[in-house]
Formats: C-alpha cells, structure tokens, sequence
C-alpha cells in the first residue's frame, strides 16, 4: 500500500540525518545557553554586552540567511585561512564546511540565543535564599552554580527548553537547502524525479508530526520528574 | 535614483545601483508576502479560534486537527507540498485557478497564510480561554447574549493578552518568509542569493541582507511596543 518507490531506505537514513542533526544542534544550543544566561548575570558588563549583542543579532535576523551566510561565507573564511597560513607560514590546513556542520552551527547558534534567555529566566526564579543558604555553607560562585542554581534551575528552564526543542526540530528542514541529503531534501529530489508531490512530502510531514508528538510526551513525562516533591498550590 | 548617488555607486563592484535596485524587488516582495499572509491570516484565526472554544467536538475537533498539523510539521514541506502539489490537481491546468497557481508567489502565499493562521489560531484561543470568568459573569450579568459579549467583552480582553505572542508570530513570519526563495520568488533572501552567485561574495550578499532584516524586525518590535503600550494603558501606574 506504502509504496515508496524504492526511495524507503534513502528516506529512513534521511530521517536518522535530521534527528541526529537535531540532536547536536540542541547539546550547542544548551552549552550557549548556559554560557549566555552566566554571561548575562555575571555582572560584569563586558561579558554581559556581549551576550546581549549575540542574542539581539540573532533575533533580528532570519534562520535561512543566517545558514546561507555560514555555509557559503564559511567556507570562503576558511579557504582565505588557509591561503593565508599556506603563503605566510607553509602551514597547509585545509577544511571542507560541509552542509551537517554548518547546519549543527547555525541552529545551534540561533537557539543557543533563544536558551540564554530561556536560562536567564529560570536562574532568575531559584531563589535568592537558596544561594544565602549555599553562601552561608561557605559554597564558592562555582560550586553554588554547580551544585544549587542549575538543579534548581532546569526545573523552570524546562518549558522554554521544550519550546525551543519542539521549533528546533522544525528548522532542521532548511538544511536541505545548503544541500544536505536529510528527508526533507531526499523528499523533494524523489518527487521532482515522480511527479508525486503528496506520495513523498506526507510521509515525511508525518515523520515530524510523530517526532513532535513524542517529544511533546517526553517533555511531559520530564516535567512531571521535574516537579517531583514540589507542592503545588491549588 | 538621483544621479549623483548612482555616479557614487558605480564606483562600488558590488552594491552598484543595478544591485541596490534587486534588494529593492526583493525587499517589496517580502513586506508584500508576509504583510497579506498576516492580515489574512488573522482575518482567518479570529473566527477559528473562537470556534475552537466551542464545547462541540465535532466544531472544535477539527481545527484542533487543523493547528496541530500545521504547527507540528515544518513551513518549508508545507510550501512543498502546496508549490509543487497544486500543478499535480488532476485538470486545474485548464481552469483560470492555474493562471493564479502558476506563479509562485501564490502558493507561497497560501502555505504562508494557513501556517500563520494556525498558529495565530491557538495564540487567540489561548487568550480566550484565559479571560477572567468575573468578566463574563458581568457581561452576563448586564444582559449581554453571546455575540455582543464575545465582541465587547471577550475579544477586546483577549486581545491585549495576545498581542505579545502575536508580535512574536509576526517576527517569526518575517523570517519564515525567508524559505520563499527556494521556490523561485526573488525576495529579499532570493535576492541575495542571486548577487552571491554572481559576484560570489557570500559575506557581503549575505551580512548586507541580514541587516535589511534587522532592521525590518527592530521596526516591527517598535510598532508592537507602541501598540502594547497603548492596549494595556490602563496598566500603567499612575504617574505621581
């Protein structure tokens, strides 16, 4: 009845493609984050300008330009990189910028943006007698970060970074257009070559729509995990 | 363009006039397509957010379905499946529906509006479901039926909840509008695009373009901020 026209196997290492993609795009964009929301509270004002720089550029403008503009401009920076060590210092350095890399740096810079105040928020809610506590333990910032603000922490940040998962998935999908052979691209070059628009793109509407929904449920159970031992107010 | 302006130009290799004049087009084609994608699909959300607060399953079900689809899968394989989908409508290519369809600013268009519609939808109905029931207890309580209460009280109300995440919508519509390009339409990212390859100048092509946006979506956060402002006065504190 599914008849994919001998496109199955493509289609299915096309899906492994986004989800691996998607997941190291979101370990990025979690690791910025981090740094972002520090940076932003750290109190010092250079730090904090410059995050706030990061976050206001990558807010203005588009995912597609931004991808466009690292996948090309990339790998002409590299290449001039490497003119220039191989002409000053004989150094021969070489580097091809492929689609998944600039497509992992891309969505993770933009959604590290988004996770810095998602992080901001959620440091911003822990509160303050916590960290008295901690500082009276004789805890130093580090380890009153490690040890209290982030588990404290990742309960709030949970919805936002839930959020950011469930739109980052979707934006997987513009990587097909720098080129890379994830399902959205093996789709659109099966149904250029049938004619069968519906037969290709569907199928893999429905794998995202099944990726959303069990994330959505994953989240959910977290959350829940998350709560565990919080008496909530009725 | 005056003449002195385009003498200055021509001294650039790039940003030459010819091209400043493409990321015009392009420019005009993006604030077209994404301005009537939202107005139209607000147009649209109105009625179907309320109608998803209907306690009917068979009248809210469906939008349900509607928002789900369409906020679950990505734009770029809904503008797919329109763009390429509607040559495959067995016999629309003799009716005057394909003159229309034909150019793909249309089915750009309408990928574009049912995607904001959605989300536009659920964003409304979020806002609906949250007015205070002391609201329209009074309205009810005034004598108001239904329709009057929906249309004084409940929209009004909710649509100082919504307007927040209706200007983040409206920025992400901005930049969504950006995968229009792969489908041929020459807007702003189209254009762009079209200097890169020529000039192969990735950075200028593409750090130029992103600035235009920028600055499209610094003034659209303006304009929100200015309408916030003037929807939630009477939250202001008085000023002493």
């Amino acid at each position: 009845m599914f008849d994919l026209k001998g496109y199955g196997p493509e289609l299915a290492e096309g899906a492994l493609v986004t989800v691996e993609l998607a997941f190291f795009s979101l370990a990025l964009a979690i690791v910025l984050g981090l740094l972002g929301a520090s940076a932003k509270l750290s109190g010092n004002r250079f730090l904090a300008g410059f995050a706030s720089t990061y976050t206001t550029l990558v807010r203005g403008v588009p995912d597609l330009v931004m991808m466009l503009l690292f996948y090309y401009g990339g790998q002409v920076g590299v290449n001039m990189l490497s003119d220039y060590l191989w002409e000053t210092y004989d150094i021969d350095f070489f580097f091809q910028f492929d689609p998944f890399i600039s497509g992992i740096v891309t969505i993770g810079l933009i959604f590290g943006a988004y996770m810095t105040e998602t992080f901001r928020g959620a440091f911003l809610a822990v509160e303050t007698g916590q960290i008295e506590a901690a500082r009276a333990y004789g805890f130093t910032r580090w380890h009153t970060f490690r040890r209290v603000m982030i588990p404290q922490m990742l309960r709030h940040a949970l919805p936002g970074i839930g959020n950011n998962w469930q739109v980052l998935l979707k934006t997987t999908a513009l990587v097909s257009i720098i080129g890379l052979t994830d399902m959205v691209r093996v789709a659109e070059e099966a149904a250029k070559a049938e004619r069968m628009p519906f037969h290709f793109f569907i199928p893999v509407a429905a794998v995202y729509l099944i990726l959303t929904a069990a994330s959505e449920l994953f989240i959910k159970w977290l959350d829940k995990r998350a709560h565990a031992g919080v008496v909530q107010g009725s | 363009m005056p003449e002195f302006i385009v003498e200055w130009l021509n001294q650039n290799e790039i940003f030459t006039a010819m091209t400043l004049m493409e990321y015009w087009d392009g420019l005009v084609t993006t604030v077209q397509l994404v301005f009537l994608s939202l107005v139209i699909g607000l147009i649209v959300a109105v009625p179907l957010a309320i109608l998803r607060t209907v306690k009917n399953p068979f009248v809210s079900g469906p939008i349900w379905l509607y928002t789900y689809l369409f906020r679950g899968t990505p734009l770029l394989i809904q503008l797919y499946i329109i763009y390429y989908g509607v040559a495959q409508i067995p016999g629309i290519q003799d009716t005057f529906w394909w003159t229309i369809f034909r150019e793909p600013f249309y089915p750009a268009l309408l990928a574009f509006t049912l995607n904001t519609a959605a989300y536009t939808t659920e964003i409304i109905r979020g806002a609906i479901v949250a007015t205070p029931h002391g609201e329209i207890e009074a309205a009810k309580a005034y004598g108001m039926h239904w329709a009057m209460r929906m249309r004084r009280i409940i929209l009004p109300s909710a649509a100082r909840r919504a307007v927040q995440a209706y200007a983040n919508e409206v920025i992400f519509m901005l930049h969504a509008s950006a995968i229009a390009s792969v489908v041929t339409i020459v807007d702003l990212t189209g254009a762009a695009r079209n200097i890169y390859s020529r000039f192969y100048a990735p950075f200028d092509a593409f750090i130029f373009v992103a600035l235009c946006y920028m600055a499209l979506t610094f003034m659209l956060v303006f304009a929100f901020r200015k309408l916030e402002n003037h929807l939630l006065r009477h939250q202001r504190p008085a000023s002493g």
